[in-house]
């Protein structure tokens, strides 16, 4: 029995209100590819920001070679010979490839100066054996998302290490890019090194792990070798029920175009992009991260500027210059980011609920009108089963999953006609996932239009009448439901048709 | 589902206007310890005189910093109205009317200059108004130069030092208080005052919900460059001449007393309550230790102390409360 | 290569100094001489070695009221010292002065990386407390050029080679901080936790101790700045140095250093302090009132900035352009 490299015991991390992990046992042998797997919210980042000394368990164990380590700062986990690149891309947007990679240790000459010309050949070095083309030099602010996170992963490379930790290292890359990845996956563990893959994508685990671990709700489910497991097995762990109760997609009768797009464009964001909407549809957009879908989006609700192209709703030409004006022609959009661009976390349910209709709510569309607000808060939050104990409820203080639910609140509150849904299950758990999908047909159901943009395959495949695909800003491919395929939308979203 | 929340008194205690409030008697009870003349209503009365014109700019300042902006060009705001106004009434011979327009003509119209860079250009709004300090009251120097400006006309003078009928009460101070209260139904009572702070907390998700930010944003800049035009007004009236030189140092004072006030200085968190007595507790120590004959100066160390000590309290509040809540958990 | 030169801000800063020389020159061609360049750099001495430190501040997102409080309290201190103990070696002053700004700044520095209180915030504070303490250690008077030594008021201007003691201090203080922030780890965590907080503590990076380092330095500098300026204007006043504080964030703005932080060079810092003390001394060269200069510094902080931003927004559209679309 080989000895572990790294292991982890009775493991739980609480924080004011959460517990996000709470009791998880998971060791890793020298010169193994182990998985991860969870959905979203399962306590897989906090254990890597665990392991990684960004914090500090509450309780149980962690064993480096058997022996028992605290992990105080990140810098002792990197001595103690872990890196990890976290899932979100953290660089520092105004310095170069060079100095993010080495930010933290950077090299010194004997005489304790940085030795840039030693920093810039490594650099250099590692750039080339992932056969990477990116100027050492270059302003990470100026490279694309993709160039991004591998920047992340030469970081992490350039640490002398035993265990290299990846948090969903190819939600941002290209076919290519993610081949190339296996490839340095399987350089690595050649060298004796161990590799903890994380990844609620089962088609890469099987492509990539010897070994699995599966987490739900902060607890340690099951382990197991990943040929020997079944994928209905694995999915059950993960996921708690089958896959059908997840995608309860019911059949609509499709009405009229309600929404039309014609050879929109922006400059340098996407290209001729034209499509139709029609009542009671659910049209799904995939893309690779950075193929532009949110941009179109964006455009479209007024948030920027079209370069070209028209839209039309109805079949009248409108003119999108602002999202008041989007709302007013019965337009909504739920943005991807909830924490960034669809709550903020600070006010209560209610005041998110009813911002994108405060003038209409008021008096003399001046002064504020708590009780209406309060009326349109409850009837929203109750149909989407919002989970608090008030409206009143500061939006930070709840789960993941239910401030997802008072942004569909807020904007189903606008009462649309036409619902942009930018990957509205994205970090969510999986019973919230199975309410929004449901509550996405009860809309279908009442002659809304939906265009759903989302990354996850299984959604694309599950829930939408037609499928759009993108790639690096032009549309790819079309697809209704009975043509697609995994196989033919993942062609056309990296390019290959 | 109800629709409000109990609070424990823990939480009551811990609202920064309590706090400050406290304070505020501490300064009260120790101030009319030192002095018998303290507590008198008409030294009171008075001494607002000095203070209405740095309280008027502080209710526009609050709509800035809660939106996450700041402006430390008012004082040269003040000083280019001022300016201004010194002129009309000396080379034009213009009456009381007219400079009351000019001089709010003038902090409107560097308001919505200031307002346009910062919005349609986007330059932070620290770097432009840094600029507009210098500039503004640099144009002042260029046109007055060393000189002041003394010849204004008798009917002027009400402005500032006037009073109400035969009350002792000035009329600064009565405008000061519908203005406080317009400011404050504005802030928590109006679609407004939700959009202020829902750009304070969140510019972007305050954007994608339909929020013209920039148009608030504009017309923050705008409100504040008017209301400096007013001070302006009030205090030349007041001091009865221009100078290039007046109003010094007078934004970051009024950016303290904001803080103090229990405005977050990144935005998103404020009340009119908190800054009325930050207003009111600034106001009453000046005039408390100016009493005392302390200089100055030296009432600016309390003030510093009290700035940093007003900030440190509820943070460190906070904490103690966030490591009871962890430690209940564990059980 | 020509190219990237070309690009850069400080080139832009450069092309504007060199203009503004010229129009000057041209207009009083008594500017163009070495002695004047000599009186120009020695003016705009203090102003670049304060600026360094508000630079570093800058850097890491913070920002620094305080630098005028500080550099007053450590000068009126260091001469109420002299005065009343004029046996006091010059060389302890110095060692003096240096520890009264360490002490100053070290304050502003716990406060904000112990006690997370924002840089503005507490510089408000500190900048009135300082400032007050001024007028408490002086008892309201002030100290004036009888009551110093000779030794002390030509410690600044004392020097060899033509050069000034005075300068040499900025010039020294120049290349140290520009070495230190581009040659050492603890200068480059600067640019780093300005630039992405977050992710300098993911790579293991002592947000203390990158937070407090600055303000620590920032005061050292004007402990000296403090000595430097008493000693050459011959006198310690209550509002020495006043309204110094937005001059030094006006150098580093116009100098290109973005007030969000994790940005900057120190070439362009010198730029701005430099651009702005050209307008502070040539004015009385052509005859030009010395009223018009905070009007021009305000209109020159405009111009540089509006530049700054504009260029900085056209690299980025070129960038996304060329990004095959």
């Amino acid at each position: 029995m080989e000895q572990c490299l790294v292991e982890v015991r009775g493991i739980k991390k609480y924080f004011p209100g959460i517990k996000a992990l709470d009791g998880v046992d998971f060791k890793i042998r020298a010169g193994e590819v182990h998985a991860l797997i969870g959905e979203n919210g399962a306590g897989k980042s906090t254990l890597v920001k665990l392991l990684t000394g960004v914090y500090q368990p509450t309780d149980g164990k962690i064993l480096l070679r058997g022996k028992e380590v605290g992990f105080a700062s990140p810098h002792t986990s990197q001595r103690a010979g872990i890196a990890a690149i976290h899932q979100e891309v953290t660089v520092f947007p105004e310095l170069t490839v060079i100095e993010n990679v080495f930010m933290g240790h950077h090299i010194k000459k004997p005489m304790g100066l940085i030795d840039w010309g030693q920093m810039r050949e490594k650099t250099g070095a590692l750039l080339e054996k992932l056969e990477v083309d990116i100027d050492p030099d270059a302003r990470v602010k100026n490279l694309s998302v993709a160039e991004r996170h591998l920047v992340e992963i030469i970081k992490a490379l350039s640490f002398d290490v035993d265990v290299v930790i990846m948090d969903e290292p190819t939600s941002a890359l290209s076919l290519e890019e993610v081949k190339d990845l296996y490839q340095i996956i399987r350089q690595l563990k050649k060298e004796g090194k161990a590799v903890i893959f994380i990844s609620h994508k089962l088609d890469e685990v099987y492509e990539i792990a010897d070994y699995f671990t599966v987490l739900r709700d902060g607890k340690y489910i099951g382990e197991g070798l990943v040929k020997e497991a079944g994928v209905d097995k694995i999915v059950a762990m993960m996921v708690g029920r089958s896959l059908s109760q997840i995608f309860p997609k019911v059949d609509v009768e499709q009405g009229p175009t309600i929404f039309r797009v014609k050879n929109l464009s922006k400059t340098g964001l996407f290209k001729d992009i034209t499509f139709e909407l029609h009542e009671g549809e659910i049209l799904g957009f995939f893309g690779l991260v950075g193929s532009g879908r949110s941009e179109v989006m964006q455009v479209i609700f007024g948030i920027d500027q079209l370069s070209e192209g028209e839209i039309f709703i109805n079949g009248e030409k409108v003119l999108i210059r602002n999202p008041t004006e989007a709302l007013d022609k019965g337009l909504s959009y739920i943005p991807e980011d909830r924490q960034q661009q669809g709550a903020i976390l600070k006010m209560n349910i209610r005041e998110n609920v009813t911002l994108p209709i405060v003038n209409e709510l008021s008096h003399a569309r001046k002064f504020l009108n708590k009780k209406g607000e309060l009326k349109v808060t409850q009837e929203y939050g109750s149909r989407l089963d919002i989970k608090a104990s008030s409206w009143e409820q500061l939006v930070e203080t709840l789960s993941g999953g239910n401030q997802q639910k008072v942004v569909l609140a807020k904007w189903l509150a606008t009462k649309p006609k036409i619902l942009i849904l930018d990957e509205p299950t994205k970090g969510i758990d999986v019973p919230t996932k199975a309410a929004v999908h449901k509550f996405m047909g009860e809309l279908a159901k009442q002659r809304l239009g939906m265009i759903m943009i989302s990354s996850e395959l299984p959604e694309i495949l599950g829930m939408s009448d037609n499928i759009v695909v993108m790639h690096e800003g032009c549309i790819a491919a079309r697809f209704t439901r009975e043509e697609a395929s995994a196989e033919k939308i993942i062609k056309a979203a990296t390019g290959h048709i | 589902m109800k629709s409000t929340k109990k609070m424990p008194i823990w939480h009551i205690l811990m609202q920064w206007e309590v706090i400050l409030f406290f304070m505020l008697v501490v300064v009260i009870v120790v101030n009319s310890s030192l002095s018998p003349y303290f507590l008198d209503l008409n030294n009171i009365l008075r001494t607002t005189f000095n203070f209405t014109e740095k309280a008027i700019i502080v209710l526009p300042m609050m709509f800035i910093i809660i939106c996450a902006d700041i402006d430390i060009s008012v004082a040269g705001i003040i000083a280019l109205s001022s300016c201004f106004m010194g002129l009309a009434s000396q080379h034009l011979g213009a009456g009381t009317p007219a400079l009351i327009f000019i001089g709010l003509l003038t902090g409107l119209s560097v308001g919505i200059l200031n307002g346009l860079i910062i919005t349609k250009i986007g330059i932070p709004a620290i770097a432009v108004t840094l600029a507009g300090l210098f500039l503004f009251r640099g144009i002042a120097y260029v046109i007055l130069g060393d000189m002041a400006v003394t010849t204004y006309p008798e009917s002027f003078a009400y402005l500032g030092q006037g009073c109400i009928g035969n009350t002792r009460i000035p009329f600064q101070l009565v405008l000061f208080i519908i203005l406080a209260i317009i400011f404050g139904i504005v802030l928590h009572k109006t679609t407004y005052g939700r959009k202020l702070f829902a750009i304070g907390n969140n510019s972007t998700a305050a954007r994608f919900s339909g929020i013209n930010v920039d148009r608030i944003r504009f017309f923050n800049f705008a409100l504040i460059g008017l209301l400096s035009g007013l001070a302006s007004v009030l205090l030349t009236s007041r001091i009865g001449s221009t100078r290039p030189n007046i109003a010094s140092g007078w934004e970051l004072e009024i950016i303290t007393i904001v803080v103090l006030g229990g405005v977050y200085i990144f935005g998103g968190t404020g009340s009119i309550l908190g800054v009325v007595i930050s207003i009111l507790m600034v106001g009453l120590m000046r005039f408390g230790m100016g009493l005392i004959n302390v200089p100055g100066l030296v009432m600016n160390i309390a003030m510093g102390f009290l700035l940093i000590i007003a900030i440190l309290l509820p943070g460190s509040l906070r904490e103690l409360q966030s490591k009871i809540l962890t430690k209940q958990q564990q059980q | 290569m020509f190219e990237k030169v070309l690009k850069k801000r400080e080139f832009t800063l450069f092309v504007l100094l060199v203009f503004l020389i010229v129009i000057i020159s041209l207009r009083s061609p008594r500017f163009l001489n070495i002695a004047n360049f000599r009186d120009i750099l020695d003016d705009t001495a203090l102003l670049a070695m304060v600026a360094m430190g508000q630079f570093m501040v800058i850097l890491i997102a913070g920002i620094d009221l305080s630098v005028g409080a500080e550099v007053a309290l450590a000068g009126m201190s260091v001469a109420l010292l002299h005065q009343y103990h004029p046996e006091i070696p010059i060389f302890a002053i110095v060692l003096l002065s240096i520890l009264i700004g360490f002490s100053l700044g070290s304050f502003n520095g716990i406060l904000v990386s112990l006690l997370g209180i924002p840089p503005i915030i507490v510089t408000l504070g500190t900048m009135g407390i300082y400032r007050g303490f001024v007028f408490v250690v002086s008892g309201g008077t002030w100290v004036s050029a009888h009551e110093m030594s000779d030794a002390f008021k030509n410690l600044p201007r004392g020097g060899f080679l033509g050069v000034s003691n005075l300068l040499f201090a900025a010039i020294l203080c120049v290349i140290i901080f520009g070495i230190f922030l581009k040659y050492t780890r603890a200068g480059r965590e600067i640019y780093g936790v300005g630039g992405n907080e977050i992710a300098s503590q993911y790579v293991g990076i002592n947000l203390k101790k990158i937070k407090y380092l600055p303000f620590m330095l920032t005061g050292s500098i004007c402990g000296l700045v403090g000595l430097l300026w008493v000693a050459r204007y011959a006198s310690a006043q209550s509002d020495t140095a006043l309204g110094f504080n937005l001059q030094t964030i006006a150098a580093c703005v116009v100098g290109g250093v973005s007030i969000f932080g994790g940005s900057g060079t120190t070439l362009g810092v010198l730029l701005g302090v430099l651009l702005l003390g050209v307008i502070n001394n040539a004015l009385t060269q052509i005859n030009i009132s010395p009223f018009w200069q905070m009007g021009l510094q305000g209109l020159i902080i405009l111009v540089a900035v509006i530049i700054n931003t504009i260029m900085e927004r056209r690299t980025q559209e070129l960038i996304i352009r060329r990004r095959n679309l």
